[in-house]
């Protein structure tokens, strides 16, 4: 802790190669940040799954720790794999909305109703950023895109509520404009036992703020602030004022049991019965 | 020497470079030689434990589910996991994961479940994870008679991925088989750090008949070789390379696209996807010789001859015994590898015989590898049946043997 953070020392000095203004810069930075205020020097014990799109290079090969890149959407089942076999690994898993939202979406639910013992940071640029800009689970109604050329007609899905719903140990929201938050939900993360998920609304000028309307990543991040609403604040609010609106803070914060605790206990008890 | 703990038990492991034999008593407590009247799918189960496999996961799919539940039961018992999975995808993908955390992993489907895993199959294949896939055939294409054998997933075992690769598949033909190849599916897949498929249908997973379990530490075992400290080449080599465990200080870096020997990722440069991939496939073509293993019978002298692979052999068996009584000096050879193919074996027969009788559960799909390695120098005849589980008769494929 009393040393300087630098982002260096996690890195395998390969250069990123995400654009210029990509928000995949801050959720790298804030984690990395948070990882250092945590007092780990280094990433060994770690190990990083993603699976395919631009934030799922973030840890790939970019991190110095042990990193697997996944089929497109896989990301989660194959931490759980990693994590069932060895619980003593902090198993962290980056994706972006499509990755994860979409066509990932049953792993995400399913690894939140285990509570499997993973993080997992998912990079909503609420667009389909390394194909070229499609239109994404998560792209707000009326957005143009490359595959809405008019406007999308489909309403985006709520990737925290449904998280917390299905029953994560601690689930976040923030935009590349929280970056603090953000940090500190990382700390919280990787100090929660169980699932934990953190969503990140970012900026992709490239593919989404071109076609959207946005002249530059500035405007687009004022955007985000502007449009950030706390969750205390908008559980007072009615609906209608929400359209549009990216509710932020903390959605579930529990003390469940995990997956491998819950596997142990088992195992105690049939072994009792077996022997 | 190492020692090892299992179930609260100490066993002696004496390592003989990469296989080793298992001694002590623990296992035996679960599995004692000796034998037994098994189903197949049970028999698969033993033989995976028996293997090393400590991590299982899994989606119930008619008729493999006793695999898993099989499974279900052994691995908490030797500190194994077992999982079972929301679908086919997170099955394959969670195996592959904990081949990486360190542990032989496998999972079990049938035709549907199979395509759903065949994009993972393929980053298995490009990844160098090892891992052992059973599909327990049925009926299809698609939902098609889920509980009704048949043979039709030939080709998709091994052309299943997109992109070039190669494939190591396994036929057993009976529950002792459904043991041993199980065990040599392991084997193979730690030793040439691919998946292996076990390719068995509904009548090898259902069946049931006697097995001989031998004394455990008679059976051959072997590990994937690790590396050293401070070894940082991992991929695509054309000898193996070794393969780290996540979580062991080497900083690897895993990825489905091209990438060099030492995993970084290289999405465009020509000579590394030529290099990576020619070597991944050479690595199991270049070692034919030890993967294929076949049956063969009265091959040297015989007239006429049976290519036959899975269930239909056990119908071959009987026919070949009704042809001898009938004069006829026929033999076989049945395919214990499918692939790769012993196209090099099934050549040498096409040239001294006057006909190969290709039975199959499908509408030609080993008939025409065998008609290719024959060249012509031989008569290549089909007999084929699909379609509730019905077997090919012995005097159905009598008709073609004795003329």
């Amino acid at each position: 802790m009393t040393e300087k953070f630098s982002v260096q020392r996690y890195l395998r000095g390969l250069k990123f190669p995400f654009c210029p203004g990509c928000g995949n810069y801050t959720v790298a930075n804030s984690f990395l940040r948070g990882v250092h205020e945590l007092g780990y020097g280094d990433l060994a014990g770690f190990v990083f799954c993603s699976g395919i799109g631009c934030a799922a290079w973030i840890p790939s090969p970019y991190f110095l720790a042990d990193s697997i890149h996944t089929p497109h959407g896989r990301s989660i089942p194959v931490a759980t794999g990693v994590k069932l076999f060895r619980p003593e690994l902090k198993v962290v898993v980056f994706g972006g909305d499509g990755d994860l939202a979409g066509i990932g979406l049953s792993h995400l639910i399913h690894a939140a109703r285990r509570n499997v013992d993973i993080k997992v940071i998912m990079v909503n640029n609420m667009v389909y950023g390394m194909t070229g800009g499609q239109v994404a689970p998560t792209t707000p109604f009326g957005t143009v895109t490359s595959t809405t050329p008019y406007k999308s007609f489909e309403r985006p899905i709520d990737a925290v509520r449904l998280v917390a719903s299905a029953g994560a140990n601690y689930a976040a929201r923030w935009t590349t404009a929280h970056q603090e938050q953000l940090k500190e939900s990382v700390k919280k993360a990787l100090e929660t036992p169980g699932f934990c998920f953190i969503e990140t609304v970012s900026q992709c000028p490239t593919a989404f703020g071109r076609r959207a309307g946005f002249k530059n990543v500035a405007e687009m991040l004022r955007w985000f602030k502007q449009n950030s609403i706390p969750r205390e604040e908008a559980e007072k609010m009615p609906p209608e004022m929400l359209e549009g609106k990216i509710v932020v803070g903390e959605f579930a914060y529990g003390k469940a049991p995990t997956l491998s605790e819950n596997i142990r206990q088992m195992v105690v008890e049939a072994r009792k019965a077996y022997a | 020497m190492i020692i090892i703990c299992w179930l609260d038990k100490i066993y002696v492991v004496v390592c003989f470079s990469n296989s080793f034999y298992l001694e002590g008593k623990g296992m035996r407590d679960l599995l004692a030689s000796g034998t037994y009247f098994w189903q197949g799918n049970e028999a698969c189960a033993y033989g995976a434990v028996v293997a090393g496999c400590r991590f299982f996961a899994g989606y119930p799919i008619t008729p493999s589910s006793e695999i898993a539940e099989h499974l279900s039961r052994l691995l908490p018992l030797v500190d194994g996991v077992f999982i079972q999975m929301e679908d086919e995808l997170a099955s394959i993908n969670a195996i592959i994961g904990a081949s990486w955390a360190g542990a032989k992993a496998m999972t079990a489907t049938s035709g549907p479940g199979f395509s759903l895993m065949q994009e993972s199959i393929g980053y298995a294949f490009m990844t160098e994870t090892p891992c052992v896939i059973v599909n327990v055939q049925r009926a299809g294409p698609s939902t098609g008679q889920a509980t009704k054998a048949a043979q039709g997933d030939v080709m998709q075992a091994r052309w299943g991925t997109h992109g070039d690769h190669s494939a190591i598949v396994l036929s057993p033909n009976s529950v002792q088989e459904m043991f041993e190849q199980t065990i040599r599916a392991f084997n193979l897949a730690e030793k040439y750090r691919v998946p292996v498929v076990v390719l068995a249908d509904e009548v090898m997973g259902h069946m049931r008949e006697k097995i001989h379990i031998p004394p455990l530490e008679k059976i051959e075992v072997i590990n994937r070789k690790t590396p050293s400290k401070g070894e940082d080449v991992f991929f695509g080599l054309k000898e193996v390379a070794p393969m780290p465990a996540v979580g062991k200080g080497f900083n690897v870096a895993v990825t489905g696209s091209t990438h060099d020997e030492r995993g970084v990722r290289f999405t465009a440069d020509p000579e590394v996807h030529r290099r990576l991939v020619t070597n991944l496939v050479k690595k199991i073509e270049d070692n034919k010789d030890d993967i294929i293993e076949v049956e063969a019978y009265n091959l040297e002298d015989c007239e006429v001859a049976v290519v036959c692979f899975g269930c239909t052999s056990r119908t071959v068996y009987e026919a070949v015994e009704e042809a001898e009584k009938k004069g006829v000096n026929v033999g076989y050879l049945r395919l214990k590898t499918l692939w790769p193919f012993p196209a090099e074996t099934v050549r040498r027969l096409a040239e001294h015989v006057e006909k190969i009788i290709v039975p199959e559960m499908n509408l030609k799909q080993i008939f025409y590898e065998v008609e290719r390695a024959a060249c012509g120098k031989a008569e290549v005849v089909s007999v084929n049946k699909i379609g509730g589980g019905e077997m090919i008769f012995p005097e159905e494929l009598l008709e073609e043997v004795v003329p």
